[in-house]
């Protein structure tokens, strides 16, 4: 373990192909000390290859990868001290639990009892304390993954990486560990690379986001300037829902939340749009109506259910409306 | 028919003609060959006595014991080596070498023992070509001895120990090896503390599997081993054939079958043989 190893990297012209095709492409990233950062993209976006790469498990065609300054593009896998966290855990099935989280320790010769001491602390972390004598396969998917986080956090990395850890877990459950990833990362203070595809992840838990696509950088923020500022449309449109309408100056993306509706008349001098209700989607929280507008796509609008001041219904006439500020006005591309 | 079906389940009166072609074809004459060495040439124990009265069973019997271990260990540990190529090989290369691997499976027995006699022959392509750089000042013996026979069984099990290797390694998540080396293993750590262990049920598959096979061996000892290299299988043979002591031959592959059927036994207690045979990893 390099003490000296903080956790800041760059990532500088960062390329990669396989034969002609481009998987990661020219990929410029400062990657902050003890920051989440989380790579999201579609699949074949190239964020799992960028990871990858940083692990040392693919080789670079192009650029570098530095750690606190220095290259570590010649470091192979097992001397870059990063810890990681693959999709589907990727534990030990033989070895009990304890052996898994005390891996990367005995591996590295340290003596037996510093190694119980340290696998304690991380199952204590993890709240897997009573399970250390389980071998994997009596481990639901949950506990799965909160020990392969263990191990890979047991050596003190400078840096975690992540790929798509949560895809395994149904719904309910990885709302709860998003919580728990973040609660550790707060007090372990290690730089965290997130991939995901999971819009809603990227959101919750990041400090901030690398939208990517076809192997680039699409836009890098934090999770408010990327959901209120998208540059791009395609930005826009992955990372939450976008009506795109064409203005006089370009396109514009404005979210369904941000539209007033109303039925005809009712919203004063403020309507912008008027068309009629297609279909109207029930979410508890929120209703979802589409609106079919004359010349244009439909156009989705977002209300809170308990807000729903007119009792507006299918094929019904109404009109839109919303504030200068709301629709972004999108780069070309 | 509804009081047989209140007792017999229907699903056994499906089965049943089948079951009593099994019965009838294959342990019947099972019973018989048990039969005959209880009974022949005197009813008693008398066949069963000489495993520890003829000094010359015996030796037969710790021959095909040793060469049946020797051929095991050697085809396992070269069939390993050649399942981890083929495993982690391209797509393209692997089935070329898969399609080797058959060509040598499916050539007869017969072919492939006499193929050893013209290369390890005192004038064989062996021994002349090492004579002709000087290796060698005389032909080395390769045949007519143990040497002989173990080369041409090692030769013939090796595709029986590939393949068993071959399914098991196939189940093994690629993520758990690159998991081992993001922890920090090197690459003999990882073999040796998640690769070896998580491959020993395909291990076990394939010693079972050689070993088993091994036992019954016939062709090659009789021709490679050229009458100095007596196994079970041709001390039988010439049981039934030239001495026609059927009483003798029917002790021995007795003895073959219960042997088989105790090392399930034994191996079972140590892992679920569905494991070993389904060739999948523990999980």
């Amino acid at each position: 373990m390099s003490e000296a190893a903080t956790g800041g990297l760059g990532l500088t012209t960062l390329t990669k192909r396989f034969g002609g095709f481009t998987a990661v492409d020219n990929v410029d990233l400062e990657i902050r000390r003890g920051e989440f950062l989380t790579l999201l993209g579609p699949s074949g976006s190239g964020k799992t290859t960028l990871l990858m790469m940083i692990a040392g498990f693919l080789d670079i065609t192009e650029g570098d990868i530095l750690l606190d300054g220095a290259s570590i593009r010649d470091v192979p896998a097992d001397k870059r001290n990063f810890g990681m966290v693959f999709q589907g855990y990727a534990l030990f099935p033989h070895m009990t639990v304890r052996q898994n989280v005390g891996y990367a320790l005995d591996v590295r010769g340290r003596p037996k009892a510093e190694i119980e001491a340290r696998v304690d602390e991380m199952l204590e972390l993890v709240q897997l304390s009573q399970f250390g004598q389980r071998k994997p396969g009596q481990l639901s998917g949950g506990q799965q993954q909160r020990v392969a986080l263990a191990r890979a956090l047991v050596f003190a990395p400078p840096v975690l990486l992540l790929d798509e850890p949560l895809g395994a877990l149904d719904k309910k459950l990885r709302v709860e560990v998003q919580d728990q990833l973040k609660d550790i990362h707060k007090r372990i203070g290690t730089t965290f690379i997130y991939v995901t595809h999971d819009q809603e992840e990227a959101l919750s838990m990041s400090d901030r986001i690398v939208i990517m696509q076809n192997g680039r950088i699409e836009q890098l923020g934090t999770p408010t300037e990327l959901y209120e500022k998208p540059r791009t449309r395609f930005a826009a449109g992955f990372l939450g829902k976008s009506n795109f309408l064409e203005m006089a100056d370009g396109t514009h993306a404005l979210r369904p939340e941000k539209i007033d509706i109303a039925p005809q008349g009712g919203l004063g001098g403020n309507a912008r749009l008027s068309g009629t209700i297609r279909d109207i989607t029930y979410f508890g929280a929120m209703k979802k109506y589409m609106v079919a507008v004359e010349g244009r796509e439909d156009i989705e609008v977002g209300v809170d259910s308990w807000r729903n001041p007119h009792a507006l219904h299918e094929g019904q006439s109404v009109e839109l409306g919303w504030a200068d500020h709301a629709s972004i006005r999108l780069e070309e591309n | 028919m509804q009081a047989l079906t209140r007792y017999i389940s229907p699903g056994w009166l499906l089965v049943a003609p089948f079951f009593l072609l099994v019965v009838a074809f294959y342990l019947g004459p099972l019973v018989n060959i048990l039969w005959l060495s209880l009974t022949d040439p005197e009813p008693g124990l008398g066949n069963y006595r000489m495993l520890t009265e003829s000094d010359a069973l015996a030796r037969i019997l710790w021959t095909t014991l040793r060469i049946c271990a020797i051929t095991t260990v050697f085809s396992v540990v070269i069939g390993y080596c050649l399942a981890y190529a083929m495993v982690h090989a391209h797509q393209k290369s692997q089935n070329w070498m898969l399609t080797l691997l058959l060509i040598s499976f499916w050539i007869s027995v017969l072919v492939r023992t006499f193929a050893w006699l013209m290369l390890l022959g005192h004038n064989g392509v062996v021994n002349s070509g090492m004579e002709a750089i000087g290796l060698i000042d005389r032909p080395v013996r390769f045949m007519r001895n143990e040497l002989g026979v173990l080369i041409g069984m090692v030769h013939y099990m090796i595709p029986y120990a590939v393949l068993p290797l071959m399914a098991n390694m196939q189940t093994l998540d690629p993520r758990v090896m690159a998991a081992s080396r993001n922890l920090g293993a090197n690459g003999v750590q990882t073999f040796r503390r998640i690769y070896l262990p998580l491959t020993i049920p395909g291990i076990v598959a394939s010693s079972l599997l050689v070993f088993i096979l091994s036992l019954g061996f016939y062709v090659t000892p009789a021709i490679l081993g050229g009458g100095r290299v007596l196994m079970v299988a041709e001390y039988i043979s010439v049981q039934l054939l030239v001495t026609l002591r059927w009483g003798t031959a029917a002790m021995l592959g007795t003895l073959m079958l219960i042997g088989v059927l105790a090392l399930l036994w034994i191996m079972s207690r140590f892992m679920r043989l569905t494991t070993v045979f389904g060739g999948g990893a523990t999980r």
